[in-house]
């Protein structure tokens, strides 16, 4: 299971990396989204891996050493909403460059060579 | 209070005055005269306790973790300076209320003369040397704005610029030393840095911290070698020069010499680096005044010689010097305010201030003539002024320096006294001979309030020259007992003492000056001299630019070779610095413990396998075909929200559910505006060579990221969890939070301030979107309908969206679509409601509902969708915000901190007994709040569609039709 997880993470990661490397700014768009889905899973897998162990808790008086740790899940939760919006205003800023420059390069103009 | 009123208020009166009226020239004035006068009555009102030998101080808590408080002390000395900054000043407003003309913006003139009083009051008053510091730089800073006044002219941005480098760059030096002070000291209180003299001389510290203030205080008091930029100070209004180079700017550098002399001086070294110093400049400057043919720049350098001559009595630092130095401050204050103000009376009434030009003005000009005269008297150093008794003084130390057969320090007295008779014979010239009759206007008398200054401050000059024991005595009596104490010495203020050297050196000086004067014209014909003989090639001005403009060129040189504006090398760096610096830092931990692994799931890993197919897939498509890669991305999304589930966070997979498919959504709006991109097999062009070798680098670094990535979180998932403060909220979310879903009640009552801070957030966001896209212009050749949306074949090319959807081929869905509506808001509504128990909550339910209207105007079309159904994304932002708000601020009623949850309980007659937390209705505003910002970006984007047919050049009837 850790080894599945981390080596999923390791090339979702690994992608992204590639992916922001690139010229184009749908390309870098893309490699952020990648990204972020790693960097999520990866802060996700610090609380470790909990099968069926969501953290609702029934009564008071329970033990907390049997319920997936909450507090990843939460920061996790805050930071996929902030992902989305931040893919929206790299989305208008991405397109709004494109209009105002003509160009889909991440510098705003075409490479000289 | 009193004390802190006094440096306030002239900041304050500063802001005032910067918002009043262009042309408020009378209130403008009252007002500075009113802070002024405020101040003025303050400080004398403090005069009895400091007479008697007090120290006045009041402390405020500024940073105490640094040990550092807010002082205000007031003893003799700087309670001289309070009221030689705010006297001079007074006289100046007047000056300037007549100076300035009705076409000048005052506001800002005045504003910027109160600020700087008010930093000037700053530095005088602090008993704290960092706060010291501040302010010193907050006079470089507003002197800077005033030198700058008449920005329009280029040798005004040019002297302000000067002043500002020299002087801010000097106050760095000062800002270094006093830490080192501060260092040696233990404390940056001035009264421990003062009685701790003994300590600090002896420190090995000392030199360094001696050479950093002496540093700060000569760039601001125009020392030699910083002596050029106070001639291109000139280029400020007059009322300016006369306030910041006679009483205030340039005598806070020597206003601190003697503030630190009991803690520095005493030394050879500081003889050697102030008296050093202060003799080059009073040469200098004395012999320079002398070939100047402007009236203000032979003010500046007889500025420069007399800073120089204070100076050179405070590096022999002796007491009877120290008294010189206080005196002769006093008294330069005075009459060199006066010259500068007649010079600028000058100036105003004939037009000019070239003194090549200027001539008889005395019959024009008779009152202001002798009261000019008398000034320049008192700066030669004539019997009965206020001059000849500091400088008598100055010729009495400078025979005791050195031994008998040493006598080069009376020669130099001497000399810088026989210059400035010279140059004070040159400025009274103009008012002898002949009337000028090429003078750019006809000369008249100044109104009378603006002589009436110049009246007062010559008239202080004969008191004090005639009765100083009486006039000035008690004052700089005062002064010199808060700086030398019990070192005070037996002086005397008499005008007379009998026939003595320093007298003789006196006459000599005078006889001397007036034959220099007479063989100077007589036969160098002064007046068409361009230089400075001598001297002239050691030009500081020019040294100063060349060195600016070497550092100018090489920043740009620098920023060339290690600078890059490109985004992809930046981001190169970062990856590979991300990977390399962790490596650097980390060490490997001390000892392993391996918990036991569990055991993977087929099903898991086969999942995983599609997820990471998709991520390396997307990557490859991401270039050439944008739909494929975006595809692909989702699907990485779709097995991360299915990994969220299997690992026990619902809530997670949900949230990751929606957000996927909101964001797919977006980007499929966006995608129409990106330029169409086919791949060179396609159209059978070869990759550089160049492309492969970026890509192959490139492909190492992702490769060696991902295996960094996945190395560290196997790492992490092998080891046992540490201790956190995860247990606290499991255990008190159903106690203490009234919900059993552990991760929603941390969103919305353990940590619901940090919610709030992300609705914010994500509420500034879509209103940053959806005022990028007001601006946004489509690129030409995406400005048009797409390709694919023309063709005839297409059923859709003939209709808009409606239509497609209430009688077109999309009628099936769209009767299937539109009754989802209910149901979507229904399903929305119950995971709102059961969020605090159950996995759901006010970000999913807002996110589901926002789906469900996002569907409608995929199927219809934003035109239909908004003619039928009335939605204000503002609106639902805005209540959300006020509502999340509202609730955290109730809590305030209840004497409970901000966003604190109040459960109350409620008995409905149908539903029962139940618990209202108030974080349900914090829960709603997120609810809303997300509702309408998902609403206003993705609407804002899909009105780009519609907007963009009705650019120029496309048919109008189309207008609206193709709305998507």
């Amino acid at each position: 299971m850790e080894l599945v997880v981390a080596i999923s993470v390791g090339v979702v990661f690994g992608a992204g990396i590639w992916l922001i490397l690139r010229p184009r700014t749908f390309q870098l768009i893309t490699g952020l989204m990648l990204m972020s889905y790693a960097v999520n899973l990866f802060i996700f897998a610090m609380g470790r891996l909990w099968v069926n162990r969501p953290p609702i808790t029934p009564d008071p008086g329970i033990d907390p050493t049997q319920f997936a740790d909450p507090l990843p899940q939460a920061l996790v939760l805050t930071a996929i909403v902030i992902g989305f919006a931040t893919t929206a205003l790299y989305l208008v800023i991405m397109i709004g460059a494109r209009g105002l420059t003509g160009s889909d390069h991440v510098d705003g103009e075409e490479p000289r060579e | 209070m009193l004390l802190f009123s006094l440096i306030l208020v002239p900041f304050a009166g500063s802001l005032i005055a910067a918002l009043m009226p262009e042309d408020a020239r009378n209130r403008e004035a009252w007002l500075a005269a009113g802070v002024t006068l405020y101040g003025l009555f303050v400080a004398a009102s403090l005069y009895p306790e400091i007479a008697a030998g007090e120290v006045h101080r009041h402390e405020f808590q500024w940073l105490p973790a640094q040990g550092l408080d807010f002082v205000l002390r007031v003893d003799g000395l700087a309670w001289v300076f309070t009221m030689l900054v705010l006297a001079i000043g007074l006289l100046v407003v007047l000056y300037a209320r007549y100076y300035m003309s009705p076409s000048d913006p005052v506001p800002r003139f005045f504003s910027f003369l109160l600020a700087f009083m008010g930093s000037m009051l700053g530095v005088v008053l602090s008993g704290n040397l960092v706060q010291l510091v501040v302010f010193w730089e907050l006079t470089s800073l507003t002197s800077f704005l005033l030198i700058a006044y008449w920005h329009h002219r280029a040798d005004a941005r040019r002297g302000a610029r000067m002043a500002f480098t020299v002087t801010a760059t000097g106050g760095l030096c000062l800002m270094a030393g006093v830490l080192v002070l501060g260092h040696i000291a233990g404390s940056y209180d001035l009264d421990v840095v003062l009685a701790s003299g003994d300590l600090i001389r002896a420190h090995d510290l000392y030199m360094v911290a001696l050479v950093l203030i002496a540093l700060g205080a000569l760039t601001k008091s125009a020392q030699f070698p910083f002596h050029f930029w106070l001639p291109h100070a000139m280029a400020a209004p007059t009322p300016v020069s006369s306030y910041l180079h006679s009483a205030t700017m340039v005598k806070a550098g020597v206003f601190l010499l003697v503030r630190l002399w009991p803690a520095l001086a005493g030394t050879p070294e500081w003889t050697w680096i102030i008296g050093g110093a202060g003799v080059c400049t009073l040469l200098i400057g004395a012999f320079a005044a002398i070939f100047q043919h402007d009236l203000k720049g032979l003010l500046a350098y007889s500025t420069i010689s007399h800073l120089g001559l204070i100076t050179v009595l405070i590096g022999i630092g002796t007491p009877l010097a120290m008294v010189a130095a206080i005196f002769h401050i006093l008294n330069h204050a005075t009459f060199k305010a006066s010259l500068f103000m007649a010079a600028g009376i000058i100036d105003h009434e004939t037009g000019t201030r070239d003194m090549r030009i200027l001539r008889g003005l005395r019959h024009k000009l008779p009152i202001t003539a002798t009261l000019a005269i008398v000034a320049g008297a008192a700066m030669a150093g004539v019997p009965l002024l206020n001059g000849f008794l500091s400088k008598e003084m100055f010729f009495s130390e400078a025979l005791l320096v050195g031994s008998e057969r040493n006598w080069w320090m009376s020669m130099a007295a001497v000399a810088m006294g026989t210059f400035s008779v010279a140059y004070s014979l040159r400025f009274i010239a103009i008012f002898f001979g002949p009337l000028a009759t090429d003078l750019p206007r006809e000369p008249h008398e100044p109104p009378r309030w603006m002589r009436f200054p110049v009246e007062l401050l010559v008239l202080t000059c004969l008191v004090v020259g005639v009765m100083p024991a009486i006039s000035i005595g008690p004052v700089l009596d005062v002064a010199v007992h808060a700086t030398l104490g019990a070192n005070t010495p037996h002086y005397d203020l008499a005008v007379w003492h009998g026939f003595n050297l320093p007298l003789l050196m006196s006459v000599v000086a005078l006889i001397g000056g007036v034959l220099f004067y007479i063989v100077l014209r007589a036969r160098f014909n002064l007046n068409a001299r361009e230089h400075t003989p001598l001297i002239y090639r050691f030009n500081g001005a020019q040294t100063y630019e060349t060195v600016m403009l070497r550092l100018t060129s090489g920043a740009e040189w620098l920023l060339k070779r290690l600078g890059t504006t490109r985004l992809q090398p930046q981001l190169l760096l970062m990856m590979i610095a991300m990977m390399g610096v962790p490596l650097l830092l980390a060490g490997m931990p001390q000892h392993w413990t391996i918990i036991p692994r569990q055991d993977a799931d087929p099903l898991f890993a086969a999942i995983w396998i599609i997820g990471c197919a998709c991520a390396v897939a997307g990557a490859w498509m991401a270039k050439y075909h944008r739909l494929a890669a975006l595809t692909l991305v989702g699907g990485t999304g779709i097995i991360t929200a299915a990994t969220f589930l299997w690992l026990s966070a619902p809530d997670l997979a949900l949230t990751q559910l929606m957000v996927e498919t909101v964001t797919t959504v977006l980007i499929l709006l966006g995608l129409r505006w990106l330029p169409p991109r086919i791949a060179p097999k396609e159209l059978e062009l070869a990759t550089p060579r160049r492309a492969w070798l970026h890509r192959s680098r490139d492909l190492t670094v992702a490769v060696a990221g991902g295996l960094a990535m996945a190395a560290l979180t196997y790492a992490v998932l092998i080891h046992p969890a540490s201790d956190t403060i995860s247990s606290f909220f499991l255990l008190r979310a159903l106690g203490e939070g009234g919900g059993s879903n552990v991760v929603n009640v941390l969103l919305v009552d353990f940590r619901s301030f940090d919610t709030l801070g992300e609705v914010t957030v994500l509420s500034i966001v879509a209103l940053t979107v959806y005022a990028l896209l007001r601006r946004f212009r489509p690129a030409a050749e995406s400005a048009g309908i797409p390709a694919q949306q023309r063709h005839e074949i297409d059923p859709a090319s003939r209709q808009t969206p409606a239509e497609q959807a209430n009688s077109g081929y999309l009628m099936v869905a769209g009767i299937y679509l539109r009754l989802l509506l209910p149901f979507l808001g229904v399903i929305a509504v119950y995971f709102f409601m059961r969020g605090h128990n159950l996995p759901g909550g006010g970000f999913v339910a807002g996110l589901i509902f926002a789906v469900a209207i996002l569907v409608q105007y995929m199927l219809a079309g934003a035109v239909w969708v908004e003619n039928h159904l009335r939605l204000r994304p503002h609106r639902w932002l805005a209540f959300g915000l006020v509502l999340a708000c509202i609730t955290g601020l109730g809590a305030w009623l209840f004497g409970h901190p901000f966003l604190t949850t109040h459960t109350a309980h409620v008995s409905l007659p149908l539903l029962g007994d139940l618990h209202l937390p108030s974080a349900f209705v914090f829960d709603l505003g997120v609810f809303t709040a997300v509702v309408g910002t998902t609403m206003l970006i993705l609407v804002a984007l899909a009105h780009q569609s519609v907007r963009a047919h009705r650019l120029p050049g496309d048919e109008p009837a189309d207008t609206g039709r193709r709305a998507s």
